[in-house]
């Protein structure tokens, strides 16, 4: 165990699963040359050479096919998108492709293949460039979502992800990258549709993931000194949702809050939401309250972006409505 | 079909290439027995057994079978939904694809694709595809896997004219040509992308001058002959195999019915006499009075084959026809398959 990024810890699971398996293969643009446009990749290429580190031109949806049509003859591709903004160009390869062909097929092409990148806001990149595709991509059967927030996760996920024989799609976080945190050495998996309780408490849960994990945690935080204990649900894979993990801290804690980077409408928190009032009816002392982005584009200036996103003081004041508190 | 009166019309193929008679008579089988099969699917479709969408291949038989007759076994073929002729061509069983068009259990993808989507796993068939352009990225992935391993197959790729104009295409034939992925890109020009003509739809009208963006090599060749296909596919997947150079090979070709079996085959975006005017040279008739002229065939063997390949088919639609339904509970089989690693 030793003290890495959640980038290094990436760049770990990509090392040893290529080093595990000569069908892994990474593709995308800037992966190798340049080192990685967020240097995830970094040294990979000079450790397996450019037939299994391959730069692609700017051309989103031809590579991710390459990806898919290759994973259909037996290799394991893992195709970075240098966001997922730019991924909505391969997004017919996604769904119509790999999240398809195994069914369709009547179970003869299963598609082993990793789509990888960050998803969701930086930092005042505006409008096309901070966008979380979340449950877009969780709305599709045929796809595994996953979603790590801290650099354990990140590095047990994609060893995962990797050696899963469907489609994963994995959302990663310009704003997590130099997050720092313990990461096993070597051999580290973490199962694929297992959340994990990151905090413990039993006054209200908060359910989230990916980068919002960090916001949770802080909120908890600063929550526990007005002595408000919360349970704080990692989900780490969106798709499929640890249903158990939900239902069980809800029973406890009676109040829930669901904490997501994304939109509103149809977003994972109301998927969230439905799940808790289908299995938790009863045991529910207040309605489930959501923290999410305003439902506009991002916009650039510093403090309309900051008015935009889910932040630590917004998912304060949830938890404190549903447990009715006044707000401070 | 009116077979007299087609013959009269239709003037014969050469035998000039180095297929033997009993290669001849392979490919004079393999599209009479698209042409019965797809017959029968089109009355399969009006009795209600079939259903969604069916492209019917009727016209373009030379395509499949000249193409696929020019490569191994282990090679691999990826195409678009109009998908039966190749299937047929490619030695899939008609019992499995009827039973996949009747959307019954027994049929090649459990009754989970239907016409456009026919997969064989066995035979390097690697399906049918129904987003205009979105098999070609794959066909070119599948040609980067071939070069991963170091081996020496190669990946024919079928798709129809109007694939030139979509995004997916520029992208994979870049990426191929770039990487020398050994890939053929093969075009069923067919004239009409639905009721568009490609004229109205393409900038360039010979299409096979699209591969001049890509420094890729490039050729076209007559349809609706089936051995001038062969011959034309043989080249493009020698330089696949034997310099990894993918190939742009533009058939030119016509669809004897409509776009699909929702639509009229004439009238709206082109003429019936245009129709019967492409008729007179239909790829079947084309062989059978070349190899009539060299003494291979007459009109008694030509019957006898015939009765064969209706009795296959017969054989498949009642194999089809007695094939249960897929159970209910393969409806959530298949959406993702249990990890093993």
């Amino acid at each position: 165990m030793a003290v890495a990024t959640y980038r290094d810890a990436l760049n770990q699971a990509l090392k040893e699963e290529m080093q595990r398996d000569d069908r892994v293969f990474l593709m995308g643009e800037e992966v190798g040359v340049y080192q990685g446009a967020y240097k995830v990749s970094k040294g990979l290429l000079q450790e397996f050479g450019e037939m299994r580190v391959v730069d692609t031109p700017i051309t989103e949806l031809g590579f991710a096919g390459i990806g898919v049509g290759a994973a259909m003859v037996g290799l394991r591709p893992v195709i970075e998108f240098m966001t997922w903004n730019f991924a909505l160009l391969a997004i017919d390869q996604v769904v119509n492709a790999a999240a398809k062909l195994l069914y369709m097929s009547g179970g003869q092409f299963p598609i082993p293949i990793v789509f990888r990148g960050p998803n969701g806001a930086a930092l005042q990149l505006s409008a096309q460039h901070s966008q979380a595709f979340d449950a877009w991509l969780a709305h599709i059967p045929g796809l595994k979502v996953v979603s790590p927030g801290t650099p354990a996760d990140a590095k047990g996920l994609l060893k995962s992800a990797i050696r899963d024989d469907n489609p994963v799609v994995f959302f990663e976080g310009e704003m997590l990258y130099n997050t720092k945190g313990d990461v096993p050495d070597g051999e580290y998996l973490t199962p694929i549709g297992q959340a994990d309780l990151k905090r413990e408490g039993d006054h209200c849960t908060i359910v989230t993931y990916g980068k919002s994990v960090l916001l949770a945690m802080q909120a908890a935080d600063q929550l526990a000194k007005d002595g408000i204990r919360v349970d704080v649900v990692d989900l780490r894979t969106v798709r499929p949702m640890d249903v158990n993990a939900i239902s069980a801290s809800v029973r406890k804690t009676n109040r829930a809050v669901v904490l997501e980077e994304g939109w509103e409408v149809c977003g994972v928190g109301a998927q969230v939401a439905d799940l808790i009032q289908r299995e938790c009816f009863d045991d529910l002392d207040a309605p489930v309250l959501r923290v999410h982005q305003a439902d506009v584009p991002m916009p650039y200036a510093r403090n309309l972006e900051r008015a935009a996103k889910p932040d630590v003081p917004k998912t304060i004041a949830a938890v404190r409505k549903v447990m009715y508190l006044e707000e401070r | 079909m009116a077979q007299a009166k087609a013959r009269r019309k239709t003037e014969a193929g050469s035998l000039s290439d180095d297929t033997t008679a009993a290669e001849r008579h392979g490919l004079l089988r393999s599209m009479l027995l698209q042409r019965r099969f797809e017959e029968r699917c089109a009355e399969a479709y009006a009795l209600g057994k079939i259903g969604g969408f069916c492209h019917l291949y009727i016209g373009q038989e030379a395509v499949g079978a000249g193409a696929i007759a020019a490569i191994r076994s282990d090679d691999y073929i990826i195409t678009t939904y109009r998908d039966h002729g190749q299937a047929l061509a490619r030695g899939m069983s008609p019992r499995s694809i009827m039973a996949e068009l009747f959307g019954r259990a027994d049929g090649c993808a459990r009754g989970k694709g239907g016409s456009m989507h026919l997969f064989d796993r066995s035979l390097n068939f690697l399906g049918g595809h129904g987003i205009v352009g979105g098999h070609v990225p794959l066909a070119a992935g599948i040609g980067f896997a071939i070069k991963y391993r170091g081996g020496d197959q190669v990946c024919l790729c079928f798709m129809g004219e109007s694939v030139v104009n979509t995004g997916a295409f520029h992208e994979a034939l870049n990426m191929a040509s770039l990487w020398k992925l050994p890939v053929v890109f093969l075009i069923e020009n067919n004239r009409y992308g639905m009721g568009t003509a490609l004229e109205r739809a393409s900038s360039i009208h010979d299409i096979y001058l699209r591969a001049a963006s890509y420094d890729m090599p490039r050729a076209f060749v007559d349809g609706q002959d089936v051995l001038a296909v062969r011959t034309a596919t043989l080249e493009a997947v020698r330089r696949a195999r034997s310099e990894s150079v993918p190939t742009l090979l533009e058939v030119r070709t016509y669809r004897f019915m409509g776009h699909s079996m929702s639509d009229a085959v004439a009238g709206t975006y082109r003429s019936k006499a245009e129709l019967e005017e492409y008729m007179k040279r239909d790829p079947i008739m084309v062989l059978r009075m070349a190899m009539q002229d060299a003494g291979e065939i007459d009109d008694p063997g030509m019957a006898r084959l015939d009765e064969e390949v209706k009795a296959i088919v017969q054989d498949a639609w009642d194999f089809a026809d007695a094939s249960p339904e897929p159970p209910l509970e393969s409806l959530f089989e298949d959406v993702l398959v249990e990890t093993t690693t």
